[in-house]
Order: structure tokens, then C-alpha cells, then sequence
């Protein structure tokens, strides 16, 4: 940010014209018509930013301290004590966190959290998912989830339609009772396969779900009858990985 | 004292008081006069729940239709208050449940709600119409099915920033198929996912559906079928706005999009895809509010494109890294602009996103109609507040806060107490005040002296003295909220005008400099305030010294006195 010409000249006449002072009034009065604050050490008493941290993070705080509790006299008034830019004098002090600063809203600061951390969708995985016996395939991108249970979920609301024909009389109840759903999906009717990185087809939810993510190239829900030659070459590959 | 009038001309004359202060007012001209409007008031607003009983408020009002209730202070939002301190909506509910209450409309903010309530809600009033919930927590996705299971009439559900656990039992699905009276559905803060077939289904049921915002699972290809089946939408909230941009799914979307030509309001966008943006173009010329403040992943330059569509905009809320550029190019494009947010998308970063003086001084500059901002920012100068404050004298709401709490004008390295002085001297309307930067006592002396109107200030890491809050104690006569943090605020402030504070809702000091002996004194000479001191970390008790300095001190004025259900950490002197 740069900090010279312009500014100076938005302070022009405009701060001459406004007058704050108290008419008749002190000492402290003076200083305020003149728009300075007097030198008289009146930032001392106060429980600074600097102290809380202290306090709080018990963070050596020398650098900030020096940043933000001098009077400005040793200093150019060029130094930007900001450090956004490659202008300035030193590095920037560190962001130590004091509770609650800056004044967000706990949601707010948890979505931001969460975005930092899952870094957008320039690293989207997509990945084909097939169910046995619907009529086409669906995608979903892993990054989205956070856990088995997500993607679960997520597979559950996607193949719903498809699951009508096998809900017998009980029909638009039991589809939209999830639990039964889930049942449906997590039971040995129906098995979640992943084809890995090797071109292998593995049980989901073996491996960490990070290392899932990695690994997976699409994902086929296949009816329980011909999930039974899988097991074994999963239980080798795992036994390959640890 | 002769009544020429009789009670029902009263009452009639009364139903043309909207507002609760205006009906506050009038119960005190006699006693005619409050005993007409108690029995036809029926929208009551209680700004503290715990100043007065659920059973006094339907005793006076038998007749109340509409409950607004204001729970936790302030600063929970920013975790300075223990999350078992308090403000249970139970006792509310069960109190109305007994006494018969014709109950319609709900609405909290701040208070913690169980399911166990939202269950004792569903089940107690058939009636019950709109249930607004700001910020609450406690409950999970099984009360929130409650609700949509038993309230038949259920116009308006509308959940903003709560905390809400998700158990996955399909709660959209509880809405029964009779359920066609829904005007406004807003589950934008729910983490988990919901049935799309029944959200598809709820949606092109209820036509009267005016407002409509999604959470984040809700994928495109659903937000595209349910436009469809609601072109009639006049606020919209897009789940994950994320697809390929050259699927048939999105061309299918841009034209639902161009169907609904009365979307007045959009937000969420908690997921996008910024090549997905164009499909929003058409129906932003018509935008009176725009919310991206949670759409971190849009570029500078295509959140500037999308900006200069929206020429009729009153409100804006957006993320600081659209710069002070893209806010010269909303203070050149949004001429009607009257509110700005700009919340920070880094918190813990010295990022280079964030905007400063040079933004704000654009908007001020650019958009005569503002009245109220909130705005984070890197830095400020006195300069800029000034000229802030000759731009705009119409600042009703004027919030600021630098990433860095006292950091002072970088051009002078002075405080900002001119800047801020600007502001009070020449906003003479203004009612809400946030302070932040470098602050000494001459920030409050202004404050006092021109903050006629001032009804909330907030202030942390700022002052030198009691001085300072003396100021602000004895010149804001409407003052009804002062929170303070960090600052070096003590007894002598504290002390010198304790009726102050039975005309006011609340003061919360934090960090501060008063002591537990002077607590002591003001809730001895106070009985009608609660003066309730927080301590988690050591436990203040009846053998504390009373030199001991309190972490957190919460005092407010109540009609019943000391609660009954607050928390081990919390002592009511």
C-alpha cells in the first residue's frame, strides 16, 4: 500500500475545518483542536493489544510492541507498518490470535476454516460411480466429502430413485426413510467397490479416508452376489500395504 | 381523568403501532391507556430473556401471537461467552404451552434450543406459522423434523447461522404431502444432506414459495429443477454452485435462471465455480441484495463482472478480496447502494486480500444512499474517516474493524479518535457504533458529546482511563448496549452512575479493570440489575478477595431478578 502524496493531500482543508475542541477547555482540549495527540505518554496505563497477547498467547510480542505502542517520533511517516506490500521496513508481526478478533461470527470462522483447508475445486476428483441395475452411471467429486459417512450419504440421495422397484408395497415410505436406505445400501445386498490406482477393485472403508480419495478411480455399487470374489484379493492388498 | 373514548376505538387507533417501543409509550400515559394495549398487543419483543418471566409477558399480554426473544450477549457471537451460560428457550415454550397461548410466530436469536423444545413447539401449537431462529444452537436435524411433521400451516422456517447437529434422518422429508402453505424455507446453515426428491417434490407443491435458500449440498442439477418449479422465487440461496460449465445440465440452468424474473435477492454460492457465474447475469440488473460474503473462491475479476450487472443493489454483503478496485466499481455501479458488509476472508493471515481507507472513502464518495457498513479492513486513516463522514451524513449503522485492534493511522501515527469524532459530529442519526484502531479517551469525549442517538457501541482495546467510559456513560442518554473488551475501564467508571444502567438493556465488560468488590457494591445498591460475574478459569466464590480484577462481567436490568438457571462459572452478586 503505498502511503505518501495522495493521502496528504485528502488531509488538506478538510481536517482544518473541523474543529472537535470543547470550547474553554484544558489542557487535554488543546491537543484536540491541534488534531495531534500530545506526547505525554498517554498510551501508557492502557492494556494494549500487545499486553493482551502477552497475557493471553504469552507470545514474545517485542516486534509488535515496537510496531504499534511507539509515538511515532523516531519513525518516518512513510513506514508502513502493515507489511502487505515489499514496501516495508521489516517483515510483518506475526498474527497472533487473540479470542475473538477479529469479531466474526463462530459459523462464519468455521466455513472459512473449512475452505483454507480443502483449498477449492482446482482439485476436484472426479469419479464415475456405477450402481448395479440402474440405468445409468452418476459422478461425484470425492473432494466434496470429508468421510465415509458423507459420501454415504451422498450415494444414498443419488441412487434413491433407483432403489423404488425394490421396495416392495411399502413403497414411497420406505424410500424416503433413510435409515432403511442405508440399510439397503450397507447391507450385503448391496456392496461399495472402488477401483484403485492398480486397477483393483476394493471393499470401501478399509483405508484411511484421505488415502481413499487418493487411491479411487470410480466406484461401483454392486449387488451382494457378485461382491463375493472380492473380498479375498482385498484382504491381500491390505495386507500388501501395512 | 375523563376517557372520551371507548376501549375499542383505542384498541383500534392501537393496531396502527407497529413498532413495540411506540406501544411501550403509550401503556405509560394512563392506566386506561395500558390496560387497552396490554389486551390487544400481539407481537412482544423481549430484547433480554432474562429481564422479565415467560410468566409476567403472558400475564400483561394474554393475547400475544408473535414472541421475539434475544437470549446470549452480544460477544457469544465471538466466543467470549462459556457455551453453557444460558438462554434456554424451554421455559418460554412450556410457559405459553400451559397457559394456552394462541402461539404463531417464533422468533430467537442467541438462544440455545433443544430438540426436546422444538418438539414441545411442533406438538403445543397448531397454529403455528413462521419459526425464525438467528444463531441458536442446541438442536439437531430430528427437532427441525418435529417441526416439519406437525405444523400443518407452517409458512416461514428459517434457520440463519445456528448451529445445528445433523443426524440424517431426512427432516425435509417430514413435510407431509398436505404441506402447500410454505412461503419462505431457508436451511443455508444445515452441514448434512437432504432428500433432493423431496426438496424437489416441497418445492413444486408449495407455489406460494417466495423465498428459498439451499445449503451447500444441494448440487446444480437439483438448484436447476427446483427453479423450475419455482419461477416465482424472490429470494434465492444456491446450494454448491459448482458444475461443468459446458454440460447441458448448466444451459438447462441458464435458462430456468432467465425464467425467474422476480428474484430480488441471491445468496450462498458456499461452493462455485466461478466459469458458472455468467448463468446469474441476467437476474442480477434486478438485485436489491446480494450475499457473497461465503464465496471465497471468486476471483477478483469475475466477482468485478459480476458487480457491474448489479446496478440496482441496496444491499451488499461481500468478501474483503474484492479490493479497493472492486469497490470503486461498486461505488460507480450501485448508486442505490444503502448497505455494505465486508467481512475478511483471512483471518489469521497479514493478507494482501484485505481492503483499506481507499475503498471505503470510494463507497462514501460513490454511493450517497449509504447508511450502514460494517467493514474489516486492513488499515484506516483520520483522513479518510473524515472525508467518510462529509460524504455520508446519513450513517445509521457504523461498524469498523481493523484486522489489528490498535493499530493507529499508518500516515500519522496518530489514534483515530479524530476519524471516529468526524463520524459522531456529523451522522446525527446514527444508533449503532463499533470502534476499533488505535482509540485514547478523546474518542469518548466525542462520543459523549455528539452521539445523541447512540443506542449500541461496541469497544475493545481502546482508552487510556475511566475517563473514557465516563464520557460515554454520562453523554449518550439513549444509550442501550455498551460492550467493552481489553480496555482499561474500571471501578471509578463503573461506579459513578449506577441508575445509568437500569436505562439501559445491558454492559458487558471484559479484560477490564473492575474488581469484584465493586461489583459487589453496584449489585448491593442495584437491586433491580443482575450483575452477573463470569469466571471459568478461577472460580469466584464467597472467600475471592474483593481486589480480585473480574475476567467477564455481564450486568442488565430484570423485573425477577437473579436466574435461577445459570451455570457454576456465573455468580449473580
Amino acid at each position: 500500500m503505498e502511503v505518501g502524496q495522495k493521502r496528504v493531500n485528502m488531509l488538506g482543508e478538510d481536517e482544518t475545518e473541523l474543529r472537535l475542541g470543547l470550547p474553554g477547555g484544558g489542557g487535554d482540549h488543546v491537543a484536540a483542536k491541534n488534531g495531534t495527540h500530545t506526547a505525554k505518554g498517554s498510551y501508557n496505563g492502557k492494556r494494549g493489544f500487545n499486553e493482551t497477547m502477552d497475557l493471553k498467547l504469552k507470545l514474545s510480542s517485542k516486534e509488535t510492541a515496537a510496531a504499534t505502542v511507539d509515538e511515532g517520533k523516531d519513525l518516518p511517516k512513510e513506514r508502513n507498518l502493515l507489511g502487505g506490500s515489499g514496501d516495508s521496513v521489516k517483515p510483518p508481526p506475526a498474527k497472533a490470535q487473540v479470542v475473538g478478533w477479529p469479531p466474526v461470527r463462530s459459523f462464519r470462522r468455521n466455513i472459512l476454516a473449512q475452505k483454507s483447508s480443502t483449498g477449492g475445486h482446482e482439485d476436484a476428483a472426479f469419479v464415475k460411480v456405477s450402481m448395479d441395475g440402474a440405468p445409468y452411471l452418476r459422478k461425484v467429486d470425492l473432494k466434496m466429502y470429508k468421510s465415509y459417512q458423507e459420501l454415504s450419504d451422498a450415494l444414498g440421495n443419488m441412487f434413491s430413485s433407483f432403489t423404488i422397484g425394490t421396495c416392495g408395497s411399502q413403497g414411497m415410505k420406505d424410500f424416503m426413510n433413510e435409515s432403511k436406505l442405508m440399510d439397503l445400501l450397507n447391507s450385503s445386498d448391496y456392496v461399495p467397490s472402488y477401483e484403485d490406482k492398480d486397477g483393483d477393485w476394493m471393499h470401501v472403508g478399509d483405508v484411511p479416508w484421505e488415502m481413499f480419495v487418493d487411491s479411487c478411480k470410480r466406484l461401483r455399487i454392486m449387488k451382494g452376489t457378485e461382491a463375493i470374489g472380492l473380498a479375498p484379493r482385498a484382504m491381500e492388498k491390505c495386507k500388501n500395504r501395512s | 381523568m375523563m376517557n372520551y373514548f371507548p376501549d375499542e376505538v383505542l384498541e383500534h387507533v392501537f393496531d396502527f403501532l407497529e413498532s413495540h417501543r411506540d406501544r411501550n409509550a403509550v401503556s405509560l400515559v394512563c392506566q386506561s391507556w395500558y390496560r387497552v394495549e396490554r389486551f390487544s398487543r400481539e407481537k412482544v419483543f423481549i430484547g433480554n430473556c432474562y429481564a422479565i418471566s415467560p410468566e409476567r409477558v403472558i400475564a400483561r399480554f394474554p393475547r400475544v401471537r408473535s414472541l421475539t426473544l434475544k437470549g446470549k450477549p452480544h460477544f457469544a457471537d465471538f466466543n467470549l461467552v462459556p457455551s453453557d451460560w444460558g438462554g434456554f428457550v424451554l421455559p418460554w415454550i412450556e410457559a405459553m404451552a400451559r397457559s394456552g397461548v394462541n402461539l404463531e410466530e417464533l422468533r430467537l436469536k442467541r438462544m440455545v434450543v433443544s430438540d426436546e423444545s422444538l418438539e414441545l413447539l411442533a406438538r403445543s401449537f397448531p397454529n403455528l406459522r413462521s419459526l425464525v431462529l438467528v444463531s441458536c444452537e442446541g438442536f439437531t436435524t430430528d427437532g427441525l423434523a418435529a417441526i416439519a411433521s406437525n405444523c400443518r400451516f407452517l409458512t416461514e422456517l428459517d434457520l440463519q447461522e445456528n448451529e445445528v447437529e445433523d443426524r440424517r434422518g431426512q427432516w425435509l422429508s417430514c413435510f407431509p404431502d398436505s404441506c402447500t402453505s410454505l412461503v419462505s424455507l431457508n436451511f443455508a446453515c444445515l452441514k448434512g444432506e437432504v432428500n433432493l426428491a423431496a426438496l424437489e417434490r416441497l418445492v413444486a407443491r408449495n407455489h406460494n414459495l417466495r423465498s428459498l435458500r439451499l445449503n451447500h449440498a444441494v448440487p446444480l442439477d437439483a438448484l436447476q429443477k427446483i427453479l423450475m418449479q419455482a419461477p416465482q422465487l424472490v429470494d434465492l440461496g444456491t446450494g454448491s454452485y459448482v458444475h461443468d460449465p459446458d454440460s447441458d445440465t448448466y444451459n438447462k440452468l441458464k435458462s430456468a435462471v432467465q425464467k425467474c424474473t422476480s428474484i430480488r435477492s441471491l445468496s450462498g454460492f458456499l461452493d462455485v465455480a466461478p466459469r458458472c457465474l455468467p448463468a446469474i447475469y441476467p437476474i442480477c440488473l434486478n438485485l436489491t441484495s446480494l450475499n457473497l460474503s461465503y464465496a471465497s473462491l471468486i476471483h477478483n475479476s469475475e466477482l468485478i463482472k459480476l458487480i457491474h450487472h448489479c446496478s440496482q443493489l441496496q444491499r451488499l454483503w461481500i468478501l474483503d478480496c474484492i479490493g479497493d478496485k472492486g469497490l470503486g466499481v461498486v461505488a460507480s455501479t450501485c448508486k442505490e447502494l444503502q448497505e455494505l458488509r465486508v467481512f475478511p476472508s483471512d483471518i489469521h493471515g497479514v493478507g494482501s486480500a484485505a481492503v483499506t481507507e481507499e475503498g471505503l472513502v470510494a463507497i462514501s464518495a460513490g454511493c450517497p444512499k449509504l447508511n450502514s457498513i460494517l467493514y474489516f479492513c486492513q488499515q484506516m486513516t483520520n483522513a479518510a474517516l473524515i472525508t467518510v463522514a462529509k460524504n455520508c451524513p446519513n450513517f445509521i449503522r457504523f461498524r469498523l474493524c481493523t484486522l489489528n485492534p490498535t493499530i493507529p493511522d499508518p500516515v500519522t501515527m496518530q489514534p483515530l479518535d479524530e476519524g471516529f469524532g468526524a463520524i459522531v459530529q456529523s451522522c446525527k442519526g446514527l444508533k449503532r457504533l463499533s470502534l476499533s484502531g488505535l482509540l485514547t479517551d478523546q474518542v469518548f469525549l466525542y462520543i459523549g458529546m455528539y452521539a445523541e442517538q447512540l443506542e449500541m457501541l461496541s469497544v475493545a482495546f481502546a482508552g487510556d482511563s475511566d475517563k473514557g467510559m465516563l464520557y460515554v456513560l454520562n453523554g449518550c442518554k439513549k444509550l442501550k448496549k455498551l460492550e467493552i473488551r481489553d480496555s482499561p475501564f474500571g471501578n471509578v467508571a463503573l461506579l459513578a452512575d449506577v441508575g445509568k444502567y437500569e436505562t439501559m438493556r445491558s454492559l458487558w465488560m471484559s479484560s477490564c479493570e473492575v474488581t469484584l468488590g465493586a461489583c459487589k457494591t453496584l449489585a448491593k445498591k442495584m437491586p433491580r440489575l443482575n450483575v452477573e460475574v463470569i469466571n471459568e478459569n478461577d472460580l469466584i466464590d464467597a472467600s475471592s478477595d474483593d481486589r480480585q480484577k473480574v475476567e467477564k462481567m455481564y450486568l442488565y436490568r430484570t423485573l425477577v431478578g437473579p436466574r435461577e438457571d445459570a451455570p457454576e462459572f456465573v455468580w449473580t452478586l
